[in-house]
């Protein structure tokens, strides 16, 4: 009834081209950004923030960022623990290097630090694809948190081994460091975000999307029409690294605010990054959040059900999380290999019929 | 002869007989793998779950006996019975037979003709699966595995070698038991492939999927046959770094550290997994040993993916693979 359009009335390139083309879809949008940013930072309490939220949003950018690479351009990467632990380790070291840099910029830097060292790590997909690809990717994971357990330079010679992020302001409001409060916490990665989502999908509708998935779709065939693999290739993995790289930085000095790289960076962030573009969708933007926010969710709520709920030792909550998560991996994989994602795009599909499908 | 030399011989030998343990796992990459195309990532918890099974029956320990207690509120651990090693090895051998029937009749069936990037990413979800069936089975406590395997300095070699070098060389039993258990492995399943009416159903299956369906072959039945052999072999792997370093969750990722080996040696030869696990085996201990003390140590952690990078660069299809032709 109200999701549908009223017959195909557009008059410019633009309307042509919008991003939301139909007004329940837009509206909703502005709903999300609203609440988003006029009502949680103005609820937001420390619990909320740290357990659900802020590594959500977080992770959300991870997500993007894999999803370019793997779900997009079909660049299976299992890296994206070290491709994180550079953008977690570019921002330290410029932070203890330049107090007086902004937050925004050490971030951005971060990212780009990390792009590059993302693109040298990519070129062998140039020779090799597939799960080949998937496993030399682990060469960089291993290699990249050996390289920043071993090298003191990188933690700047401290006797643990580990970093820890000095407080810093931006407008004169502390985003990182113990004082940083939730809300400028929350709404420092909200913008991140927003712009970087923002950026993602636009850049994935256009020219060099289209090339992307042309690469994924067949890559020989690609080649013929024109699509240098070499250009696209690179790019996914320029534009990834920025992500993963960005949300490796703010894992660090956001939310941990302290980090050991083996832990905080090993491989089983790499797979759980994965699990959130599987879960929540190959080749969507939408599919990123809804699979962060589903594989953030779901150990809080089974801890609180399982230790909260029925008393039960929070050891066993763990082990029930191993097993969910791996049936629903392989559920999802049966049943619907598009993730989340497809699932609501079917919903979308269903209400523009609704309630007279014939 | 000068020491350094002497302790390179010695370093050599025991990366080789580390190889032997990383090609134990690469074997059962490599049996699934040409048979059914799936690359199944879940083989090292598959060693985990088999060797915490094992132990398990050995002591006689309730399956479930945690949740069990959360659940019941009761208190039982133990059923109170010892079982014999090879009893348990037996139980075990059928815990992974009914493993493979259930992993065929619940995921594999329904993923037929999917993607090979889709089947691996189901096997890291089995993986993550079957890590949390174990700890619920059996609990997460590192377990010491003991079905009677020598143990310790083999005397014999130690004096052998001072008399030749006046060094004598450390090498453990436990190496060389894993040396032999694994070449009498590859001989069995060699023989199996070779000489037996499954095995041929097996290699036929390997080579074309439709024309062993033609022919009468009942896929599901040698994919059953194949993640069981799959689960034989992680068992063997499993006893033998169980008894090494005990059973515990880093056995789940010597299985990454096959991967290396396989690609090294080609996804699709059993010689080859041997070979790459023999090579990685005895270039990290070496790369370790004279390269690690300048750069800090630990090399082994990436060493053998770093070679793997550099070499698929130069042969994509490892050593024994078969040459990669795409066809639009």
């Amino acid at each position: 009834m109200f999701y549908r359009e009223a017959g195909d009335f557009k008059t410019s390139y633009a309307a042509d081209n919008q991003t939301f083309p139909i007004a329940f879809d837009r509206y909703r949008y502005y709903i999300v950004l609203l609440i988003g940013l006029g009502v949680i930072p103005f609820v937001i309490t420390d619990y909320w923030a740290n357990a659900i939220l802020i590594p959500f949003l977080i992770y959300a950018i991870a997500a993007i960022g894999l999803n370019i690479l793997t779900g997009y351009c079909g660049q299976v990467s299992l890296g994206t623990g070290g491709f994180m632990a550079v953008g977690a380790f570019t921002s330290y070291k410029l932070m203890t290097a330049f107090p007086g840099l902004d937050m925004v910029t050490i971030t951005l830097l971060s990212g780009a630090m990390t792009a590059m060292v993302g693109v040298a790590f990519g070129l062998p997909s140039l020779r090799i694809k597939g799960f080949y690809l998937a496993v030399a990717t682990l060469a960089a994971q291993f290699f990249l948190v050996w390289l920043f357990n071993k090298v003191p330079w990188f933690y700047n010679y401290s006797a643990s081994g580990q970093i820890s992020a000095p407080e810093r302001t931006l407008f004169g409001i502390a985003v990182t460091g113990p004082n940083a409060e939730a809300w400028a916490k929350y709404l420092f990665c909200f913008a991140f975000v927003f712009v970087l989502a923002w950026i993602a999908r636009n850049l994935t509708r256009g020219s060099i999307g289209r090339q992307w998935m042309a690469i994924r779709d067949m890559d020989i065939a690609a080649e013929i029409i024109g699509v240098n693999p070499l250009k696209a290739k690179l790019t996914a993995f320029a534009v990834s690294s920025f992500y993963v790289g960005i949300s490796g930085a703010l894992l660090f000095t956001v939310y941990l605010g302290a980090a050991e790289v083996g832990e905080a960076y090993g491989i089983i962030k790499s797979f759980l990054v994965l699990f959130m573009i599987i879960i929540g969708g190959l080749g969507s933007i939408f599919g990123a959040f809804a699979g962060a926010a589903f594989m953030v969710i779901l150990p809080v709520a089974l801890r609180n059900f399982f230790a909260g709920s029925l008393g039960w030792d929070p050891a066993l909550a763990t082990h029930f999380e191993f097993v969910i998560v791996g049936a629903l991996i392989m559920f999802f994989l049966i049943v619907e290999p598009h993730g989340l994602a497809r699932l609501w795009s079917l919903a979308k599909e269903k209400l523009r019929l609704w309630p007279f499908p014939h | 002869m000068p020491d350094q030399l002497i302790f390179a011989m010695e370093v050599t030998i025991n990366g080789l007989l580390n190889g032997v343990m990383y090609a134990l796992v690469a074997l059962g990459f490599v049996l699934i793998f040409k048979a059914s195309g799936i690359f199944n990532y879940a083989q090292g918890v598959m060693a985990l779950f088999a060797a915490m099974t094992l132990v398990g029956i050995q002591q006689g320990r309730v399956p479930f006996g945690h949740l069990i207690n959360e659940i019941f509120g009761t208190d039982v651990h133990y059923f109170g019975w010892e079982v014999p090693a090879l009893a348990a090895i037996l139980l075990t051998v059928v815990v992974m037979l009914a493993f493979a029937v259930l992993v065929q009749k619940f995921v594999f069936k329904h993923l037929v003709g999917q993607e090979p990037i889709i089947l691996f990413m189901a096997t890291i979800g089995l993986a993550y699966f079957l890590e949390g069936v174990s700890d619920l089975m059996w609990g997460s406590e590192i377990r010491n595995m003991d079905v009677g395997l020598p143990q310790g300095i083999n005397d014999a070699i130690d004096a052998a070698t001072f008399e030749i070098f006046g060094y004598g060389f450390f090498i453990d039993n436990l190496d060389i038991s894993a040396a032999i258990i694994a070449a009498i492995l590859v001989g069995g399943l060699i023989a199996f492939a070779q000489y037996t009416k499954q095995g041929r159903a097996m290699r036929a299956v390997a080579d074309d999927h439709q024309a062993a369906l033609s022919v009468g072959i009942k896929l599901n039945y040698v994919w059953v046959l194949v993640w069981t052999l799959a689960g034989i072999v992680a068992l063997v792997a499993g006893i033998m770094w169980g008894s090494k370093s005990g059973v515990q969750f880093s056995l789940s990722l010597i299985a990454l550290k096959a991967l290396p080996v396989l690609m090294l040696g080609g996804f699709t030869s059993i010689p080859g997994a041997i070979v790459g696990g023999l090579i990685i085996g005895m270039g990290e201990a070496l790369f370790e040993f004279s390269i690690g003390p300048m750069i800090g140590g630990a090399t082994e952690n990436w060493f053998a993916y770093v070679l793997a990078l550099v070499f698929l660069v130069f042969r994509p299809q490892g050593l024994f693979g078969e040459k990669i032709i795409e066809r639009v």
